[in-house]
């Protein structure tokens, strides 16, 4: 690959983050794009354990939430002594943090992979989440720690106060995390963490200490999360116990999944799409953690890669420029899939309507703008037959799909290596 | 000089006794053979040494260092590498990324997360040289778990010599082939442990006697002759223990 094609998708990247806040101009949205920006670190650091080194962890919130926590307390000790230490600095207290804590608790929890490590690393986070409530002078109790990011030291002449300010400080750290995630994947320690993923057993028998690399790898993941939570910290300009506890464990491990853990860049797909989908989704519908809950076991069952592996087994066929053929099929296939779609979630707003709201709110409700009454049987009716006639139609075009990836991998099959 | 050598080594599990008491020794640049029949314990032997499973009582000694307790990527670091009776891959990986893991921490790369992998020039050099010699070079980009039966155990002898390892340890190299993947994996082994010290595990009379230099046969955890192949051969006990009439 020629250097430009190399350093094409960072420029790419660089001009993506550059360009979002002035596209997306509202407050909302760029809250929402801060937010994205650390998740996507938050999801990269946590596919160092997952996606990389084959660790499935159901604690990483507690460097996220502990760096988040320390790095709010320095920002007040700064604040408060009038240390001359800028915003743009306080994201490396959150990482050293969460390095520590990620080599305190790594040298236990890496000591065993697979269950064992999975299972201690949920009770280490269960363990500093419940702690969290009783250390009430760290953590703040129920209310958190507050601060006040504007009243730090000036950083030529910034002083952070508007969200667009900020969302370019987390962006640039955000650039700068990706790099550097990316690039330790492309050294020997990250080649040996794919090792120690695939056959722990013969990385001990070419010299390497299983239990190191996943240490080490622990450990580094811990900096980037506590990093995220600085960011955090100086973003929300509050951190609560929430941040450390299993909610936000398993966001990441949804975010991380949902992207695909098997592609560098598929975390980064998870955290803009469940960040986007969190915030929006929220607003529109009391049930969205059963679309979050729901979209995690169809992406478990019918694309384990997440969005990005489905993606890079389309990339043999684009090369070999046989791309074109499946997308008929694809095409095809999309009408019944959005039918049921759209069936399925009619079913659910009905649901969550007579369950929840119908008793304060009465029978009438609306869903994409239509409105209707949760009562009568007529919306039921409807909302079974596109949700079950879309899903009897898919099963029936879903053929296409096959024989369309047949003929392409026939065709690629035939062409010259 | 011994290259390795096995002082009353046994190993116990539970209260059964699997390797009772065994003394080996193999001298620098030799190629030797245990043989032995199923259940004796040759697997159980090449685990010990290799650091597997620690050994119950006894000492182990690698060019002179006793390394019977230590870890096995330490006695690995110490000049020792082992292929498995199962193979013993990384599946995922390509076959180059394979050959490139198993050169790098004898290249002194370590646990290096500050330098790229792909500009070590020496860490490809070797791996390209690895492909070529067990000839595997036109698969360099497939996935190792891809790859045909003979392939695999081609690839795994490959992880085993790469980095470098002066003393060999092959657990049953030849297992599943066929007559004709036989002959050539014979051929691969021969070359690839040139001037070093080989212990091999292997039930294919032909090719035990074909290699070895020295055989030693292992009987229900216990070494009950230790000798040339023509003298192995002519061993009424080990004809009557093992080999029976396929000797003759």
């Amino acid at each position: 690959m020629s250097a430009l094609g190399k350093i094409a998708p960072w420029i790419i990247l660089a001009i993506l983050l550059a360009v979002a806040p002035l596209v997306f101009t509202s407050g909302t949205s760029r809250t929402m794009l801060s937010i994205m920006a650390l998740s996507i670190i938050f999801a990269l650091s946590y596919n160092m354990l997952l996606g990389q080194t084959g660790l499935l962890s159901f604690g990483h919130a507690v460097y996220y939430g502990l760096g988040g926590f320390v790095a709010i307390h320095a920002m007040n000790t700064v604040i408060r002594n009038k240390y001359a230490i800028p915003l743009p600095v306080i994201p490396l207290i959150g990482g050293a943090a969460g390095l520590f804590f990620g080599i305190v608790f790594g040298s236990v929890s890496t000591r065993r992979a697979g269950t064992v490590f999975s299972m201690i690393s949920l009770g280490l986070g269960e363990l500093v989440a419940s702690s969290a409530l009783i250390l009430r002078t760290f953590f703040g109790g129920e209310e958190g720690i507050t601060t006040n990011r504007s009243r730090l030291a000036p950083f030529f002449g910034y002083k952070f106060g508007p969200q667009i300010e900020v969302y370019y400080l987390i962006a640039c750290w955000c650039f700068v995390c990706i790099l550097l995630m990316y690039a330790i994947t492309r050294t020997p320690f990250g080649r040996m963490c794919n090792a120690v993923r695939e056959n722990p057993e013969r990385a001990e028998f070419v010299g390497y200490s299983a239990r190191m690399v996943r240490f080490i790898a622990f450990s580094l993941a811990g900096l980037f999360a506590g990093i995220a939570g600085g960011l955090a910290a100086l973003n929300f300009e509050i951190m609560n116990t929430q941040s450390i506890g299993a909610v936000q464990s398993g966001l990441v491990l949804l975010m991380t999944f949902v992207g695909g853990a098997g592609v560098f860049f598929g975390p980064i797909i998870g955290a803009v799409l469940i960040t986007f989908l969190q915030i929006t989704l929220s607003d529109v519908t009391g049930a969205w953690q059963l679309y979050f809950g729901l979209m995690f076991i169809l992406v478990v069952m019918y694309s384990p890669g997440g969005i990005a592996g489905w993606l890079a087994l389309h990339e043999p066929l684009y090369r070999g420029r046989q791309l074109g053929r499946l997308i008929p099929a694809y095409l095809i296939n999309a009408v019944p899939l959005v039918v049921m779609i759209v069936g399925g979630i009619l079913l659910i707003e009905l649901a969550d309507w007579i369950l929840v709201k119908a008793e304060t709110e009465g029978p009438g409700m609306s869903v994409f703008g239509i409105v209707m009454n949760s009562n009568s049987i007529v919306p039921w009716i409807i909302a079974i037959i596109l949700f079950f006639g879309g899903a009897f139609a898919l099963r029936a075009t879903w053929p296409r799909v096959q024989d369309a990836w047949g003929v392409a991998l026939a065709r690629l099959r035939e062409q010259p290596a | 000089m011994t290259a390795l050598s096995l002082q009353n080594v046994t190993k116990s599990f539970g209260q059964m006794e699997i390797i009772r008491g065994v003394t080996l020794d193999v001298p620098e640049g030799e190629r030797h053979a245990v043989i032995g029949p199923n259940g004796a314990g040759k697997s159980t032997l090449f685990n010990l040494i290799s650091g597997r499973f620690p050994v119950s009582s006894g000492s182990i000694r690698l060019e002179d260092q006793e390394i019977s307790g230590l870890k096995s990527y330490e006695i690995n670091r110490r000049g020792l590498s082992r292929s498995f009776q199962v193979t013993n891959i990384f599946p995922r990986l390509s076959v180059y990324e394979n050959i490139r893991c198993a050169v790098l921490w004898s290249l002194g790369y370590k646990y290096s997360f500050w330098r790229g992998v792909n500009g070590l020039a020496d860490a490809r050099e070797r791996s390209e040289d690895i492909m070529e010699r067990i000839g595997l070079a036109a698969r360099r980009r497939d996935q190792a778990g891809v790859l045909t039966y003979a392939e695999q155990r081609a690839l795994e002898i490959g992880i085993t010599i790469a980095g470098g390892a002066r003393v060999i340890l092959l657990d049953e190299p030849m297992a599943g082939m066929s007559r004709s993947e036989t002959e050539h994996a014979v051929a691969l082994v021969r070359k690839m442990t040139e001037g070093k010290t080989l212990l091999m595990v292997e039930h294919d009379m032909g090719v035990v006697f074909g290699i070895a230099d020295r055989i030693s046969v292992l009987v229900y955890g216990k070494i009950i002759a230790s000798d040339t192949p023509q003298a192995i051969r002519e061993n009424a006990a080990v004809k009557e223990a093992y080999l029976g009439e396929a000797a003759h």
